[in-house]
């Protein structure tokens, strides 16, 4: 056994799980609340990167120093992909909040073939290089090799951001609304909640913890096309069906397993076939655990 | 209250043109590290947004006061609403019309001669053009039962699609097999291959299906990509024989035209067997689960046997369908069976309208052919299906052909003359 390879392995695993957690963390939440997934979450993290990419590659003529270029970028780009959560919201799914579940998926693969394409005819089609944005840092010798500067960055990014949104739902009065909104939205609004700005809250966090994921991701990788998003977000579902919907650590958690799964499954068994398995473990969990490692079970109500 | 949308428009305008700036009017190529700037766009966007806003919103009050939901829906929206009541109303006007013999005879004749003389009419490209749009009619026609009918969202259908045209192409090319006798195995694999999906998501619904069904069909298309010694990997299988017809030598627009009538002849079966399966009694047991899995379980309806018979009856038109394709166009490779290709059969059925057969085969030529028309938009294709499937769902979830169920009237008042 190569420990070298495996610890690699480990690491590139735990990576692409934080990098699922920042995105499972909008599904969840938005699942939580309105019971749908949201098909376009992949999308706005692909938006997200695609704006950092523009931002950055724009301000890179002027010389501004790299610290300055990631900054803004990163800011402009979290601020533009929060819009675009809260607009498809408004557009796509309010007016159907009432209409029966299956309208309301149609109208998420319809929104999410909207934006990918309209990125694409924007943009588009080909690869882009992604501006190497994260700062390059030396780690301790005993860790060097196996984890690299951005890949830590990564970790301590999700680490930050699960905390603070355990922390914002726990203890705020924003958090506390959203709790009360996903348990009965009449319920909450006969509370006073404004239920419709809870979850335009909802979905402007999502949209920012996945634009975060869209950046680091493709300046990890180093380049970002217009279908970056579909597959990640896919995953990133099932990481959150895995980890139980609706629950924070669950979606940390699964993700992480589902990272280190592909990422095992792909360094030790077949390369080609990754994509697959993500698909197997969620056909297996949804048979044999449908509420997820962490979830409560769903008791159905007729 | 004109003033007032107009402004809120605007509004809304100025929002977009924010919202989209960095996508839309800055471009960067961070190869050669140009940045390019379409001050342009800037004045599209904003015209764009002002005008759909000021038709949305108006046609959203529509909706709204068309559900009786809103109390406002007063003297104002009355003259707004009668053109959507007048649209249905002609649709149903026309419907009355068509089941009275007197009518329905001569239009069913000038269809089937419009429908016969078309290859002879048009051109070979406008015939293959049918073809294609025939074959999403079958696709969507298998789809409108997993989704019209057994309320099933279904994203992995195209694997079935697929698996006819691998099943056509594998065959013939290690076995030299002809196209009359891989139409039933392509179909019958298809059966097969809905039943093993059907079987481990029997107890998934509504967004973990969807889910479980794009995967599969995901799986289905990475597997033909890496195969290929077997499937001819990305490249894909080239040189599929067209169909025969008893050995005889018919040119290429011979057997251009000879495809287009299989596939004419396959469709009629297929809205034949839809036709009389909707309103069977498997047919009403489906709907039934369609509307409410757990009613209609109480009800005695054997959810198991009712969905994979609804994945096995939508599956064999996706693999017939996918022998012909192969068939058609002599090459195929797993690029053509993405996500993307379920989604398009989906726009079809939601188009038309879930659940109801004329819709499904409106849909599914409205959607083909007006693209292949209008060619100059044609890069804009896939962002207007995404476009339909939101705007169909917000405002017409019926579709343009909104299904009807069967219904019995009960004259009260003669009841009792009818009994004795």
């Amino acid at each position: 056994m190569n420990f070298e390879y495996f610890f690699r392995l480990f690491f590139s695993g735990l990576t692409r799980g934080s990098i699922y957690a920042l995105l499972a963390l909008g599904y969840t939440m938005v699942y939580g609340i309105i019971k749908l997934i949201n098909f376009a979450h992949g999308e706005i993290y692909m938006i997200g990167a695609f704006t950092a990419l523009i931002v950055a590659g724009a301000l890179s003529l002027t010389g501004m120093p790299a610290l300055a270029i990631l900054v803004l970028a990163s800011v402009v780009a979290l601020v533009y992909s929060s819009m675009y959560g809260y607009t498809v919201e408004k557009i796509a799914y309010k007016p159907l909040r009432q209409a029966p579940r299956l309208s309301a998926l149609i109208v998420a693969i319809g929104m999410s073939m909207f934006l990918q394409n309209y990125l694409l005819l924007a943009q588009t089609s080909n690869f882009l290089p992604f501006p190497d944005l994260l700062p390059e840092f030396s780690l301790p010798e005993s860790w060097g090799g196996m984890v690299n500067g951005p890949q830590f960055l990564i970790f301590v990014t999700t680490a930050i951001i699960m905390v603070a949104l355990t922390l914002l739902i726990k203890f705020t009065r924003m958090g506390k609304s959203m709790r009360a909104t996903s348990q009965d939205k009449v319920m909450a609004a006969l509370l006073g909640i404004n239920v419709n700005r809870i979850i335009s809250y909802t979905f402007i966090i999502g949209s920012f913890t996945a634009a975060l994921g869209g950046i680091l991701i493709s300046s990890y990788t180093g380049q970002i096309n217009y279908f970056i998003g579909f597959l990640a977000g896919i995953k990133a579902f099932v990481a959150a069906v895995l980890g139980g919907i609706g629950s924070i650590p669950g979606a940390v958690l699964g993700s992480i397993v589902l990272g280190m799964a592909e990422s095992f499954a792909a360094g030790y068994i077949s390369s080609v076939y990754e994509d697959v398995f993500a698909f197997v473990i969620l056909v297996l969990i949804l048979i044999f655990k449908p509420s997820g490692l962490l979830g409560k079970p769903e008791v159905q109500k007729v | 209250m004109k003033l007032e949308a107009v402004k809120r428009s605007a509004l809304l305008a100025m929002w977009f043109i924010l919202l989209t700036f960095p996508v839309m009017v800055v471009r960067v190529n961070t190869v050669t590290g140009v940045v390019q700037w379409r001050w342009s766009n800037l004045v599209l966007v904003g015209l764009g947004s002002f005008v759909i806003s000021l038709v949305w919103n108006w046609a959203l009050a529509r909706t709204a006061g068309r559900g009786g939901e809103a109390a406002e829906a007063g003297a104002t929206d009355e003259a707004t609403g009668g053109s959507g009541l007048r649209i249905g109303e002609r649709m149903s006007d026309l419907r009355t019309m068509l089941s009275e013999p007197r009518y329905r005879t001569p239009a069913y004749a000038l269809l089937a001669v419009v429908i016969v003389a078309f290859p002879f009419v048009m051109s070979l490209y406008q015939t293959n053009i049918m073809i294609s749009a025939l074959v999403y009619v079958m696709l969507a026609l298998g789809l409108n039962i997993v989704i019209g009918l057994g309320g099933m969202l279904h994203l992995g259908y195209i694997a079935f699609y697929l698996v006819g045209a691998y099943t056509y192409g594998i065959l013939n090319r290690f076995f030299g097999i002809g196209f009359w006798v891989a139409l039933p195995i392509g179909a019958a694999l298809s059966v097969v291959a809905g039943i093993l999906l059907a079987l481990p998501v029997l107890r998934l619904r509504g967004d973990y299906l969807a889910i479980v069904t794009l995967g599969f069909g995901e799986i289905a298309r990475i597997v033909m990509n890496n195969t290929t010694k077997f499937s001819g990997g990305p490249q894909g299988i080239g040189g599929i024989p067209r169909p025969t017809l008893f050995g005889l030598e018919m040119g290429l627009l011979g057997v251009t035209r000879y495809t287009y009538y299989i596939i004419v002849v396959v469709v009629i079966i297929t809205v034949f067997v839809v036709y009389r399966f909707e309103n069977s009694r498997i047919g009403r047991a489906l709907a039934a689960m369609g509307e409410d899995e757990i009613a209609a379980q109480a009800m005695g309806v054997d959810l198991t046997r009712m969905k994979l018979t609804a994945f096995a009856l939508g599956s064999v038109w996706a693999g017939i369908g996918g022998v012909i394709l192969a068939a058609r166009t002599t090459f195929i490779n797993p690029a053509s069976f993405t996500v993307w290709e379920s989604v398009i059969v989906l726009c079809c059925v939601v188009l038309g309208g879930m659940g109801s057969i004329p819709g499904a085969i409106v849909g599914a030529l409205a959607l083909i052919l007006v693209p292949e028309y209008l060619r100059a938009f044609s890069d804009y294709r896939m962002l207007m299906f995404g476009a339909v499937l939101v705007v169909m769902m917000v405002f017409r979830p019926g579709g343009l052909i909104p299904k009807r169920r069967r219904s019995y009237t009960v004259d009260v008042a003669h009841e009792e003359e009818v009994v004795s």
